[in-house]
Parts: C-alpha cells; sequence; structure tokens
C-alpha cells in the first residue's frame, strides 16, 4: 500500500492521544487516592455483601425496577435470606442517605454520570 | 468509487456549504431542544405531534414513490426509464434518511430510540414503521449502490440484486400505507379514521414524488448535463397528472363523507380546516391556497402540449409539490387533533428552533441527496466518450 | 486502496451491525430468580366508580386533585398549554357528549366532572405503544407506566380517546411543590422531560395495601363518603361490584369498545342511597 509510513504514523499518534488518560495517570498521585465513602448509618447489613454490591448494584437496581414497575412485585430475599422492600429510596438511601458523599464519590472517580437523581428524589440534596 | 461523490466545481461546494450552514443551524436548535426539552417547540398536551412528524409523513410519500420508476423499468421493461431509475431509488435513500431523522428529532428520549429493537412490540404500528424504513433505506442503499457500481464498470448488475428490485416494490408501497395505518387505526381522533387514509397517502405520495423527480431531473440535465431522458421526464408527467387526479378525487370523497354525512365529530375537522371552527382559523389560508394550487395544476397538467413543455411541466410540478405539502406536511397531522378528545381546541404554530431543526433535517436529505446525485453525473461523465 | 477499501469498510460495517446484538445478552436475567412473590393485595382489575353529583363540590375535587398531585409530585406547570394532570376536572359536555342535548341546563352541561385514566381493558395506548413502556399489568389490571422505557414518542396520547395522558414537555422539578426544606413534598420519583405520564391507580401504594391516595384524601372530606370508590371489579362482592351492580352508573365512550374501568355513577337508588350503601 501506497503512503504506509504516513498512514502508521498517523494510526501511531492516534492511539498515542486516545490513550493519554490512561498512561498520562500511571503511577501518578490520583492513582494511588480511592475515593472515601460516607459509610452508611448504623443499621442491618445491606441487601447483599459489599464485593457483591460494588460489582452488580446497578444490575440488582435494574432487577428491582423490573420487578416493582413491570410485575408489581415489592419483597425482594436476598442471598442470605433476609426480605427486602424493592426500592431505592425507601431501602437503599435509608442507610446510604448522603447520595453526594456515597454514590457520587465512586461515580466521580470512575467518571460514570448517575442519572438516577434526575427522578429518583434523593434524601439529603440532590 | 465514493470520490465520484466529492468531484465538483464552485457551484458543487457552494451548494454543500449551504447545507452544512443550514445543518449547523438546526444543530444548534436541536443542542436546545435537548437540554430545555420540547417545550422549545410549539407543541402542547393537546397537539402534541407537530411539524416534525408531519414532514415525517410527506417524506415517506416522497420515499414510496421511486416504486413509479422501478415498476415500469424492472417489472414491465419499461426502456425509457432506463437513467431515471437511479435518481429515483437516490432520492427515496435521501428521503428516507430524512423521515427517520424527523422522527428523531421529535422523541423526548432520543438517546433510548433503541429501546423499540431492545423490546419489540408488534402490536405497535410505530414498531413495523421503523422496521420497514430501516428495511427500506438499506434496500435502497444497496440497489442503488450495486446498480451505480454495475453501470460504472459498464457490466450488468449481479443476478442476487434483481429479487432485492422486486422485493422493494411492495416495499415501497408497504411503508406509506403502515405511516397512513400508524395514523387511521386511531378511534380516538375521527379525522385520521378513515378507511382511505392509506389510499390517499399512496395517490398523493405518487404525485408528490415522481414531480419532485421531474424537478431534480430537470436541474441534474441543466447543471450536471446528466440527461435523464425527455420520455421518462414526460411519462413520469403523465403518472403525476393521473396521480394528482386520483388524489383530488379521493379528497372530494372524504369531504362528500364527512359533510353530507354532518355527524359533528366528522364534521368539525374539516369545518376547522376550511372555514375555521368556533373562531380558530389559523389553516384556513393554507387549505384554501393549498386546494386551489392542487386543483388548478391537476387541470393544466391533464393538457398534453403543457405538459410537454419542461419549463410549465416544471412549474406545475413545484405547484403540485406545494400543495400536497400543505394538505400532508402541515394540515393533516395537526387537524387531527383538533378538536381534543375532550372538545378543546388549541392551534398550533411552530416555533423558530422547531423551524431552525425541520430545515436542518432538510438539509441533511439535501446534502445526502447532493452527493449521490454528484456520484451518479461523475459516473456517467466518465463513461462518455471524452 | 481500490477494492480494499471497500472490503475493509463493508468488514467494519458488517462488524458494527453484529455488534448492535450486543444488549440483547442480559446479565440481570438471573437476578429475577431471587424476587419474591408480591403479599400486595392480588386482584385481576381494579375499577373506580366516581359519583357524578358528589364531585360537583369543589372541597370533593380539591382533596383528590392536590391530594394526587401531592402523593405523586405531579409538577403543577404554569403554562396550560404544557399541563400536567393525572386527575382533573373537565365540564360534563365534553366528558359526557351523549348525555348533554341542546335544551341541557347550562349548569348541568357545565358541571365539573373528575377525570382520570380508566385503565381500560382493551386500552388504545399500549395497543401503539412501541417500546412496551405502557402496558397493561395482568396481576391487578392496572394500565402502567414505565419511565425508565418512555421513549417520549408521544403515540399513546395521539391514541388516548379520552385526553388521560400528559407530557413533560420540559424539566418538571422546578415546578414540583416543596416542603419547608426544600425537598419535593413526596419520596415519589419525579419525571424528567421527555417522558409521558399519568394517573397509575396509586399502583405503589396499592402494592402496599392501601387504596389510591384520591380515594383517600375523599374519605377527609365531611359528607363526602363514596365519592370515589375503589375496588376489584371482578369480585363480585367489592364495593365497586355492588354499585356497578345496583345502581345507575355509566362510563366514557363506551362505543369505542375500550373498556373503561372508571365508572360515574348518575345517581344513587332511593333505598341504597338511605342504607348509605357505596361509604
Amino acid at each position: 500500500m501506497r503512503d504506509r509510513t504516513g498512514i502508521v504514523l498517523g494510526l501511531g499518534a492516534f492511539l498515542a492521544l486516545a490513550a493519554f488518560p490512561v498512561w498520562h495517570a500511571l503511577g501518578s498521585d490520583a492513582e494511588r487516592a480511592r475515593p472515601e465513602l460516607e459509610r452508611a448509618v448504623e443499621g442491618p447489613a445491606c441487601v447483599e455483601d459489599t464485593l457483591f454490591m460494588t460489582a452488580h448494584h446497578q444490575e440488582v437496581l435494574n432487577a428491582w425496577r423490573t420487578a416493582v414497575v413491570r410485575t408489581g412485585e415489592r419483597t425482594y430475599v436476598s442471598t442470605s435470606g433476609v426480605e427486602h422492600e424493592m426500592s431505592l429510596t425507601g431501602t437503599c438511601m435509608r442507610c446510604h442517605a448522603d447520595s453526594q458523599g456515597f454514590c457520587e464519590r465512586c461515580h466521580d472517580y470512575a467518571g460514570v454520570t448517575t442519572r438516577c437523581w434526575n427522578c429518583h428524589v434523593a434524601p439529603e440534596g440532590s | 468509487m465514493l470520490q465520484n461523490a466529492f468531484r465538483g466545481g464552485a457551484r458543487f461546494w457552494t451548494l454543500l456549504a449551504l447545507w452544512a450552514l443550514l445543518i449547523a443551524v438546526g444543530t444548534m436548535a436541536y443542542a436546545s431542544q435537548l437540554t430545555q426539552g420540547l417545550t422549545v417547540t410549539g407543541m402542547s398536551r393537546d397537539v402534541s405531534w407537530g411539524l416534525y412528524i408531519a414532514q415525517f409523513t410527506f417524506l415517506v410519500g416522497v420515499a414510496a414513490s421511486a416504486v413509479m420508476v422501478v415498476l415500469p423499468y424492472y417489472l414491465h421493461n419499461y426502456k425509457a426509464f432506463g437513467r431515471m431509475v437511479i435518481l429515483g431509488e437516490f432520492l427515496a435513500v435521501s428521503a428516507v434518511l430524512m423521515c427517520m431523522l424527523f422522527i428523531f428529532v421529535d422523541m423526548g428520549q432520543p438517546t433510548r430510540v433503541l429501546n423499540v429493537l431492545l423490546h419489540p412490540s408488534p402490536n405497535s404500528l410505530m414498531f413495523w414503521d421503523f422496521m420497514v424504513l430501516l428495511g427500506y433505506l438499506v434496500l435502497n442503499l444497496v440497489i442503488g449502490s450495486v446498480t451505480i457500481e454495475a453501470e460504472r464498470k459498464e457490466a450488468p448488475p449481479p443476478r442476487w440484486v434483481r429479487p432485492l428490485i422486486y422485493l422493494s416494490i411492495p416495499w415501497a408501497v408497504s411503508i406509506h400505507t403502515v405511516t397512513a395505518f400508524l395514523y387511521a387505526g386511531l378511534g380516538a381522533r375521527p379525522f385520521w379514521m378513515t378507511a382511505i387514509l392509506a389510499p390517499r397517502f399512496l395517490a398523493s405520495a405518487f404525485a408528490s414524488g415522481p414531480s419532485l423527480l421531474i424537478l431534480l431531473a430537470l436541474l441534474v440535465r441543466r447543471f450536471g448535463a446528466f440527461d435523464a431522458g425527455r420520455e421518462a421526464v414526460r411519462a413520469l408527467g403523465t403518472i403525476v397528472t393521473y396521480a394528482m387526479a386520483i388524489n383530488l378525487f379521493f379528497v372530494a370523497v372524504e369531504l362528500f363523507t364527512a359533510l353530507y354525512g354532518g355527524m359533528p365529530h366528522h364534521v368539525h375537522p374539516f369545518a376547522y380546516l376550511f372555514t375555521g371552527l368556533e373562531g380558530h382559523a389559523a389553516l384556513m389560508p393554507w387549505t384554501w391556497a393549498g386546494q386551489t394550487l392542487g386543483v388548478v395544476c391537476a387541470v393544466l397538467l391533464l393538457v398534453p402540449a403543457l405538459r410537454r413543455r419542461d419549463a410549465v411541466l416544471a412549474l406545475l410540478c413545484g405547484g403540485v409539490i406545494a400543495s400536497l405539502w400543505i394538505e400532508k406536511g402541515l394540515a393533516l397531522v395537526v387537524t387531527g387533533f383538533i378538536p381534543s378528545p375532550l372538545g378543546r381546541i388549541t392551534e398550533y404554530t411552530p416555533t423558530a428552533p422547531e423551524l431552525a431543526i425541520t430545515l436542518g433535517v432538510y438539509a441533511v436529505g439535501g446534502l445526502m441527496l447532493t452527493l449521490l446525485y454528484t456520484l451518479v453525473v461523475n459516473v456517467r461523465k466518465r463513461l462518455q466518450p471524452a | 486502496m481500490g477494492e480494499t477499501r471497500r472490503d475493509f469498510l463493508t468488514g467494519l460495517g458488517a462488524a458494527a451491525v453484529a455488534g448492535c446484538g450486543l444488549p440483547l445478552f442480559d446479565p440481570t436475567r438471573w437476578l429475577q430468580a431471587s424476587v419474591a412473590p408480591g403479599t400486595a393485595a392480588a386482584a385481576t382489575q381494579w375499577a373506580m366508580v366516581i359519583d357524578l353529583e358528589l364531585c360537583r363540590r369543589d372541597d370533593v375535587r380539591r382533596a383528590c386533585m392536590d391530594a394526587c398531585r401531592r402523593e405523586h409530585n405531579v409538577p403543577a406547570i404554569p403554562d396550560p398549554d404544557e399541563r400536567i394532570d393525572w386527575i382533573w376536572a373537565e365540564e360534563r359536555q365534553h366528558v359526557f357528549p351523549d348525555l348533554v342535548h341542546e335544551h341541557t341546563a347550562v349548569e348541568v352541561r357545565e358541571a365539573p366532572v373528575l377525570v382520570l385514566c380508566n385503565h381500560c381493558t382493551k386500552p388504545p395506548c399500549v395497543k401503539v405503544c412501541p417500546t412496551g413502556a405502557t402496558w397493561k399489568r395482568e396481576r391487578d389490571g392496572i394500565v402502567m407506566m414505565d419511565m425508565h422505557r418512555c421513549i417520549g414518542c408521544r403515540y399513546c396520547m395521539a391514541a388516548c380517546p379520552y385526553g388521560a395522558r400528559s407530557f413533560n414537555w420540559r424539566d418538571p422539578r422546578p415546578h414540583v411543590a416543596r416542603d419547608a426544606e426544600g425537598k419535593p413534598v413526596s419520596d415519589y420519583p419525579t419525571r424528567t422531560a421527555g417522558v409521558v405520564e399519568k394517573c397509575t391507580f396509586c399502583a405503589e401504594r396499592i402494592r402496599a395495601g392501601r387504596e389510591p391516595a384520591c380515594v383517600e384524601a375523599v374519605r377527609a372530606v365531611p359528607g363526602a363518603a363514596g365519592a370515589l370508590t375503589f375496588g376489584d371489579v371482578t369480585d363480585p362482592g367489592s364495593p365497586v361490584s355492588q354499585l356497578l351492580r345496583h345502581e345507575q352508573t355509566v362510563a366514557r365512550l363506551v362505543d369505542l369498545g375500550t373498556g373503561p374501568n372508571v365508572y360515574y355513577l348518575v345517581s344513587r337508588s332511593p333505598v341504597a342511597a338511605a342504607e348509605g350503601e357505596g361509604a
């Protein structure tokens, strides 16, 4: 192919530019600083264990949404056998009351915008 | 081959710049619609569909009209349409693209548009409209590009494109029938709920689409040295004449049924259009202008001597398009909501952002059409002996 | 690059189209098994009977309209063309065009009637929704709204013959009533711009075994017992079924075949009125 050098150089420059956020932050302070989460108010344990919730909380919320809105279900039985009412504001936010101090800490860090509070009423601020 | 779409002189680039400008303005207006919501439009709780959906309805007709060239040429070997067919198919591509864009800009939550595919709802005509429009776009893109490619190579098109071409014929009819069914199946809207809506849509499509095609063919002959053929233009003129006559007959049938029958909820929408209703008459001047223009053009088109003269034909086709645009792209959708189910009359006036977005979408279609037609013109130019 | 560029682009296009199929692999399916069967009242078709005479009273209408707006953070939009109403009042001549004629007295033809979503048995709005964002729930017959799925196409608004649906033309949050601390008066999720909303028969309250907010609010209005009756129309013993069997009731636009489940009590029979039935 013609212009092989130009194409390869151009592709290389593009990849370097596109990967900038990755290699720029490597080993810097930002990478070492994990988000500080406002701990939940004293109360019973979360619906599932922390590691599971960190990875799958969105899927749990989606399943709850489908059950509550589409089927009309109300109760969720956790893997430990505890029953919870399926409600973001009513159950989750009862303990994790400060969405700014809890949800947004990780979401800001990860750069994932939460759209929950556009509709759902956050207990503290919005 | 694609480079052919971008080869042109000063006029070509000026046209592209014009489209780009309109698209830029439309995009800015759309940004304001995205941030503030559809409140920037003139739609309301009573008139919940407006200019966007009306343009979509008009353009589906234009897209479907490609069948009026495809059918005679491929099914009945009407050789005169040989060079017109590609223009018709690419017009269909541009029109369907605009249709889909108009639906997109009308949505309150456009980022969720894929929900239509993720949660298929065969009970909904809108789901089917989405499907058939997508299919028709792909179909015409494939057929158009394969045939122009074949022409560039000066070889017959591959055999597998034939069944696709035959498929595009009922498919074209289906896209406009499905769109008509969108409206005609609603018991809540007596103005729309008429069995003749689908035939009316098809008749007006086969009048407005070929009219537009004639105008484009004449433009391309004038500016692109691409002659689609005098006989082809003449045949299209005949098609427009008959289609317009049938469309006027259908309108008369609708008027008779509603007015002679005298039932208030059938009469009221027509009264709103032609005489005004309870002091509201925003569409009255448009209705009279549109219908008068339509009748005049239809009658004049009946005269073969007039049809034979390109300048006159172009003028009459322009009149047909204007008349049918008023009928479908302005009156039809809005009047369905007047009066509302609770007897209220809320009128509708598009706002400036709405108009800007509409022009922007038209500019996208115009850009697409310019590029595709330039492709055709350049391919043809290279084939001609120097 | 000639043909190979075309092949490359074609391949890219094919990969993009194939990639669109990825959302079809839904990881949340395995979560469904953990959901316990509902403990809320499991009925087959919720219905409502509205007393035409009682809803002429301003205090009755105010009570139920205010309760609904408060309960669900329904915004009060100043522009009437963009208003959002779940339950509101219209003139009788517009609600029941068949029940009035040219000689009907003005105070009768213009009498206010409470209107809301009828939760039809054959809802035209459900028929036309392209995403299933509105559907008729099997367990309780409520025509429900899924605000997460609605794309805001407004086809349902065109299809509803009762004008029961409202669209969020703008962000509703600024127009939602606030309490003293500036929070929305209810915990019910407000909606965003771009989705359609309507009465849901207080599905979340029914799930908890309570009645709709409007029905409950009207109970507190002195002398308005029976203005709104709510119950399961498939249960012959429910107050709704008894009213429908024994009294004169009408429904809106019956000849359209939608099968509305909101009925209107035209008058109570003297015997029934004396016995205080319908409380």
